[in-house]
């Protein structure tokens, strides 16, 4: 166990100081000036750009740079956007947890969706409900999610008029930004109108899931039903079948567990996956999370935002990813085998 | 190997027996069931909430304006950009004088009333009293507008030693652009309620001036306390004024609040809350009108005016603009020095297929800067017609090789003055293909657009002028003029003294007719040169929800809520 943890931990040190390290590379190869590109300030005299080239080491050498850059980094000193002279810390502590919300949401609705539908087309696989699940989990597998957003647009925001159709929450609500999430912020801002805020914010949020969510829910769907079925018709299942338990027993003890182990790390690493997903979405619906924040960086050419964002998301996949392996693996009562190690 | 092989041999076998035994799992029923119902039961609860049918009003109180792009102040004496106007010059300001929307005739603002002396050189403003500036949680004012602030103003864009002028760039592009920090001898207090402006020479523009988008009214003990706690650039970030909104929150990409001013010193209708909705997309702002999450959007496209007129829901407010779409040429670049490259290029586009594939026939043909709605307009202005033989004729004769390449910048927003600067770009490539011309289309982010266009990092540009006020002054100066390139309003960088000359005998008289007569020159002047070539002049839009009252196109200039308002 012990050794595992460490094989993990070396494994992530090493990728994380491989981005640190391209992160840091990348304003040399933006075009422009390399102290705007790092910086994001335009010097406007000779004294602001002497002081600042000393304070980015720019005329030490380059491992000098990079030590500084280090330790702004863990200081938290991101440097300002080039564009509107922002800190990029607070910024992208701004629009992260939007992301992670809009994230959150569709992981839920996966999973709660996902997994039961899974496990019951699984249980009654090749009768006509199943038939029914497969197809649609495979027409919904293949829609790009782009498609399905503005599909989804179209129908229930401009013909039905139903849902609306950008952002967490209506304008109108004056919510202030206290964690970043949406429906924790309603509570904690102290509305007099709090329960309309959240069904607003609700129905908001509707949408963006949706269409996050509906591909990952399929591929649950898929990876559970195909787990169970191979768990029922396991020698253990047919004994316990055997010694007189009923469906439903047999399904808690036995074959419930054993159908979650192999699909667990599939799961996990859908969740690289589900950010990329939730970035295009929320360009889509004017999210205010870091996709869409980081494509408006890119429009804008604003160099220094386009490397903190890059990074921020990159560590936060790259953790997820490792966190999420590490933790199948250890409950993986089947790690020991030789047949798990060679897959 | 083994291990594989064994698993999927098990795999295979199960594969094949889990027909037979599909039936054994039909004790599961009870649990289908189950499941079904919790399923039902989170759907039914998710289609409850999310409620059928339109949105509920929240906030009745509220106005949300789905504007185009961020603007880069909230102060429109450092930029042109109607996105900074829209949002600032007629909500938290006022200016001395204000334009009537419906007939440009100057009326009073800050100032009650106003004195021209008789030879045109000295003014004299008398002020209102008990007007009241904002209060926010950055600023507490302890004094009403008086003289200091109107002096304070217009000194700091006037005089280059104002502790005030350096701070946040110490460019005012409107008035660098028409010289009228030269053109102003001294602002003097007269007393706390009295101004007096002299000028150096009599400007028959100067009244229209004072009252554009440009010339707010700042607090002077605002800046003096910022200038005291040493943050005097919040001033153009954290804004006080003395306008119908305060500001409230401004992120940026997201959204601008307002708060309705409490002492507003003019009875006003409008709404309580004020916000921008940031939404750079036409089509999502149109989208967003329809569902009802904008009440009204910046920038209707031509493509959706149509729409918009067919729905009860929604209404389209329509005025001749007071504008210019044109195609400037950057003659500080070889070869569009030569007026001979200029004019081969306008005889190579088809004027006509602009306006109708571009404009979809919203707009009037433009012969020169002038558009008919101003009284200077010149109905038998000189102009170029189609004519691609004759302009490969002209490239020759200039020297220019049989293919050459060059760039052409599209605006990246929409603008009354060219609604799809992108599209105009690729059909006059397919023109200039024709006489062996290569264009590259180039675009950038609005605000680096006009900041690389004003190093002069083009050849050419596609872009336009919306008048600020009825003076036909208000186009030939900032767009053409010597004194307009560095202030980056004159995106041809052209410079020329005869023209210059003209333009400015044209302000020394008060007579219309001899004014006109001068234009008139002026225009011959433009079409032998032809620095820019002008294409349209388009209506102004304004697209709204039909329960919205009290909005009106304002042809000479921002966008103003005072009177907007929800009807119940």
């Amino acid at each position: 166990m012990i050794k595992l943890f460490i094989r993990y931990i070396n494994l992530m040190v090493i990728t994380i100081f491989a981005l640190v390290l391209l992160s840091f590379m990348l304003p040399f190869f933006f075009p422009g000036d390399l102290l705007t590109n790092i910086s994001g300030i335009t010097p406007q005299s000779l004294e602001q750009r002497q002081a600042l080239e000393k304070a980015f080491a720019l005329n030490e050498s380059i491992f000098v740079q990079f030590q500084v850059y280090l330790s702004n980094l863990f200081a938290g000193d991101w440097g300002v956007s080039s564009v509107s002279q922002l800190n990029l810390y607070d910024e992208i502590a701004y629009a992260f947890p939007a992301t992670l919300e809009l994230m959150l949401y569709a992981l839920f609705v996966a999973t709660f969706v996902g997994i039961p539908v899974g496990f019951l087309s699984g249980l009654k696989h090749h009768n006509p409900a199943d038939m029914g699940v497969v197809t649609f989990s495979i027409v919904g597998y293949s829609f790009p999610v782009f498609w399905l957003a503005l599909v989804f647009i179209t129908l229930f925001c401009l013909q039905l008029e139903w849902l609306p159709m950008s952002g967490r929450i209506d304008l109108l609500f004056e919510v202030k930004h206290i964690t970043g999430f949406v429906f924790i912020d309603i509570i904690l801002s102290d509305l007099n109108n709090t329960k309309e805020a959240i069904e607003n914010a609700f129905r908001h949020a509707i949408l963006p899931t949706l269409s996050i969510s509906i591909v990952t829910t399929c591929l649950f769907i898929r990876f559970t039903r195909r787990s169970i079925m191979d768990v029922m018709q396991k020698g253990y299942i047919i004994a316990a079948k055997s010694r007189g338990f009923t469906q439903w027993q047999i399904f808690i003890k036995h074959s419930f567990k054993n159908a979650l182990i192999p699909i667990l790390p599939i799961l996990a690493l859908q969740i690289s996956t589900l950010v990329t997903n939730a970035m295009i979405v929320e360009t889509i619906f004017s999210w205010p999370g870091i996709g869409n924040w980081l494509i408006q960086a890119i429009y804008q050419q604003d160099y220094p935002a386009i490397r903190a964002g890059m990074l921020v998301v990159a560590l936060f996949v790259l953790t997820l990813t490792i966190t999420l392996e590490f933790i199948t693996r250890a409950i993986d009562p089947t790690k020991d085998e030789t047949a798990r190690a060679a897959v | 190997m083994s291990g594989k092989g064994g698993l999927l041999h098990e795999r295979i076998n199960s594969m094949t027996i889990c027909g037979d035994r599909g039936f054994n799992i039909g004790n599961f029923g009870d649990c289908t069931s189950r499941f079904m119902r919790y399923l039902c039961r989170v759907l039914c609860a998710i289609f409850l909430l999310a409620g059928c049918g339109k949105q509920s009003n929240i906030n009745d109180d509220a106005i949300t304006f789905c504007s185009e792009s961020n603007p880069t102040y909230f102060n429109p004496q450092l930029d042109t950009s109607s996105t900074t106007a829209d949002a600032s010059a007629h909500q938290l300001y006022d200016r001395l004088l204000e334009f009537n929307p419906t007939d440009g005739r100057i009326e009073r603002g800050l100032a009650s009333s106003w004195l021209v002396s008789n030879d045109g050189l000295t003014y004299t403003f008398q002020l209102q009293r008990d007007v009241a500036f904002h209060q926010t949680d950055y600023f507490t004012p302890t004094r009403t507008f008086n003289a200091d602030d109107v002096i304070f103003s217009i000194n700091r864009w006037r005089l280059a030693s104002h502790p005030y002028h350096e701070v946040n760039g110490g460019n005012y592009p409107y008035f660098d652009s028409l010289g009228l920090d030269k053109t102003i001898k001294d602002v003097k207090r007269i007393n706390g309620y009295r101004v007096e402006i002299t000028l150096y020479t009599p400007d028959s523009s100067f009244l229209a001036n004072l009252a554009t988008d440009f010339s707010v009214i700042l607090s002077q003990e605002y800046a003096q306390n910022l200038l005291e706690i040493g943050t005097p650039s919040k001033i153009d970030y954290y804004p006080i004024g003395t306008g119908p909104f305060k500001f409230s929150v401004y992120k940026q990409n997201q959204y601008i609040r307002y708060i309705r001013h409490p002492d507003y010193f003019l009875p006003t209708t409008g709404a309580e809350h004020l916000i921008f909705d940031i939404t750079p997309k036409p089509s999502l702002r149109m989208a967003k009108l329809i569902t009802g999450e904008c009440d009204a959007i910046a920038f209707t496209s031509q493509s959706d005016l149509a729409v918009i007129s067919e729905r009860d829901d929604l209404t389209l407010l329509e005025k001749p603009g007071l504008n210019i779409g044109f195609w400037a040429f950057n003659t500080s670049k070889a070869p569009f020095d030569d007026p001979k490259v200029r004019r081969a290029l306008v005889l190579a586009v088809d004027k006509t297929s602009l306006l109708e594939a571009v404009f979809l026939g919203q707009a009037t043909r433009a012969k020169s800067l002038i558009p008919s709605a101003s009284w200077a307009y010149q109905s038998d202005a000189p102009e170029l017609g189609y004519n691609p033989v004759r302009a490969r004729e002209l490239l020759d004769e200039a020297g220019l090789p049989d293919s050459f390449t060059m760039d052409i910048w599209a605006m990246p927003v929409q603008r009354a003055y060219n609604p799809n600067a992108m599209k105009m770009a690729q059909l006059i490539k397919s023109y200039l293909n024709e006489i062996g011309i290569t264009l590259n289309i180039i675009s950038y982010d609005w605000n680096i657009f006009r900041e690389n266009l004003t190093l002069g990092m083009h050849d050419s540009v596609l872009i336009g002028w919306n008048a600020d006020n009825g003076d036909p002054d208000n186009f030939y100066r900032p767009l053409l003029t010597c004194d307009a390139i560095p202030s980056g309003t004159n995106r041809a960088m052209w410079c020329n003294k005869d023209f210059d000359a003209l333009v400015q005998q044209a302000l020394l008289t008060d007579n219309f007719e001899k004014r006109k007569q001068i234009y008139k020159q002026a225009n011959e002047l433009l079409f032998a040169q032809m620095p820019l070539m002008p294409i349209a002049h388009a209506y102004q839009y304004q697209a709204l929800r039909s329960d919205i009252t009290g909005m009106e196109i304002n042809p000479f200039g921002g966008i103003g809520f005072d009177n907007v308002e929800r009807m119940p």
